[in-house]
């Protein structure tokens, strides 16, 4: 009996009709697709993008050179070097990330004790050589300049969670 | 044809202006045929986007209309490589021998009463013959290519299309018996009479089997094993490139429109409109318009189940083919014979 209700339904196409139905519907639904350079979907403020150095209000770089990035970047993507200032305090003299090794884990922005090491909401850059996605500490201030009020902002808004 | 080119043609010599006529008949059918292939491939990526609750292409052109013009141009501009040690003259012969007949089999369509290039009497056997032409095309493209994917999938074409062929020639039997006629044109003239007289509701089960032996003819979704992207890259035209997969291309898309078409015209009324008693208002009334309309919503039908099924087993597609499409059509048949021959109800077949 159960085998010959299967013939029938088989029969009828019941089942591929039901399939034909389902896309069908969807034929009229609303279509979700996001035309990306003319539209853009919302950014959390927690965005993992472009990496930043920042700066203290003075124009003073943050960085403190304690190396506690460099030591938890699981892709050992950060390279640093340090030596005293002539003020006596101690700064890097070298701050390289390897952003085609990078995994933006946001790991270096976490243990920063100062805020200095950041991830921006950049995501839409390019290298057309390897040499371009080596960002320097100059690369790396540069991007911390202009990006400052977006950082800053985000930071902002982050601090009730933490 | 117009009277201005025939007043051009009566300047050559008489064989020469028969040649002429023939000759400018068949641009007439083959050039929107291209055209209509060319945007039946942009229907098919936006139906099947919309279906995917995507939008499709829409950045060539506006809404992206010229999209199969750019495809066209780069398949032209592509270099074709001919593997090393493929069979060089069989490679190249064989998107030829694809498009050959199924280009052939439209010589026959009758577009409306009197549009029809050659109104031969046994014209449905002759789109029988060309239809099953066409895997030539395909089982000499895997076997040229000297490749295992594409040889493979050679065999799995040839072994469908045999399985396919049978049940779609009894079905046209079921046809033929109806209108007693093997032209195409008569057999539309016998379904005169609006919606209710057309062949589609004394002949369901044959429609179904018809045009769903149709798909798995022309390979495509659910019956594209021939392709099988998953399992065998892209089948018989693994190695062909440029503007011989072009042709390829356009085989499978013009065979798409061709069984669209012969489905119309041989179970949906062809160029009769579905108000059989409007007949005398224009545009309500039969004509060639009809017969597109019908057509695009059987493509249509096409697209849709490549976007609904996913691809059937190969040992699914044999059962279905010899198992049971083929009995269906036989029992359709017979039933049709008892009815028309035995019984008073012979008229519901007519």
């Amino acid at each position: 009996m159960k085998r010959a209700a299967h013939i029938v339904k088989s029969l009828f196409l019941q089942e591929l009709i039901k399939g034909l139905s389902v896309t069908g519907r969807h034929l009229f639904k609303k279509k979700i697709t996001v035309q990306y350079p003319d539209e853009k979907t919302p950014m959390s403020f927690r965005f993992r993008g472009l990496h930043a150095q920042r700066r203290y209000p003075n124009g003073e770089e943050r960085c403190i050179a304690c190396k506690l990035c460099e030591a938890v970047c699981p892709a050992l993507a950060i390279t640093i070097d340090s030596d005293v200032r002539d003020d006596g305090s101690r700064r890097t003299t070298r701050y390289d990330i390897d952003l085609s090794k990078c995994i933006f884990c946001g790991f270096c922005e976490e243990a920063c004790p100062v805020d200095a090491i950041v991830e921006t909401r950049i995501f839409e850059y390019h290298g057309e050589n390897r040499d371009d996605l080596y960002y320097t500490k100059d690369k790396l201030l540069a991007v911390g300049d202009k990006m400052e009020d977006s950082i800053a902002r985000d930071r902002k808004l982050d601090a009730p969670y933490r | 044809m117009p009277e201005f080119i025939l007043s051009i043609l009566s300047i050559f010599p008489d064989w020469l202006q028969v040649v002429l006529a023939s000759l400018i008949k068949i641009i007439a059918i083959v050039a929107p045929l291209m055209l209509a292939v060319a945007y039946l491939t942009f229907a098919e990526r936006k139906i099947i986007g919309y279906m995917q609750i995507r939008v499709g292409p829409n950045r060539v052109g506006p809404r992206g209309w010229l999209q199969p013009i750019a495809d066209a141009f780069k398949l032209l501009l592509k270099e074709i490589v001919v593997p090393a040690r493929s069979n060089k003259y069989l490679f190249v012969l064989a998107p030829i021998l694809a498009i050959g007949p199924s280009l052939a089999a439209w010589a026959v369509i009758p577009f409306s009463d009197t549009l029809v290039l050659s109104d031969i009497d046994a014209s449905l056997l002759y789109i029988l013959a060309m239809t099953s032409m066409g895997v030539y095309g395909i089982i000499i493209a895997g076997w040229a290519s000297n490749s295992k994917y594409a040889f493979l999938s050679a065999m799995r074409a040839a072994a469908q299309i045999v399985a396919y062929e049978i049940a779609m020639g009894f079905a046209l039997v079921g046809v033929l018996m109806a209108a007693g006629s093997l032209n195409l044109g008569a057999i539309v003239n016998a379904q005169a009479g609006g919606l209710f007289s057309w062949y589609w509701l004394p002949l369901l089960p044959l429609f179904v089997v018809y045009f769903i032996s149709g798909v798995a003819e022309t390979n495509r979704a659910p019956f594209d094993v021939a392709e099988g992207e998953s399992e065998i890259v892209a089948g018989f035209h693994v190695e062909y490139s440029g503007m011989t997969f072009a042709v390829f291309f356009l085989a499978e898309y013009a065979n798409m429109i061709l069984i669209a078409m012969l489905t119309a015209l041989m179970f949906l009324g062809g160029w009769m409109s579905p108000l059989g008693f409007w007949s005398d208002v224009p545009l309500l009334g039969d004509g060639i318009h009809w017969l597109l309309l019908k057509t695009s919503a059987m493509l249509f039908f096409f697209l849709w189940f490549r976007a609904t099924f996913p691809r059937y087993r190969y040992d699914q597609i044999m059962r279905l083919g010899w198992k049971v499409f083929i009995p269906v059509t036989l029992i359709w048949i017979v039933v049709m014979g008892v009815a028309m021959f035995l019984t008073p109800w012979g008229h519901l077949f007519h």
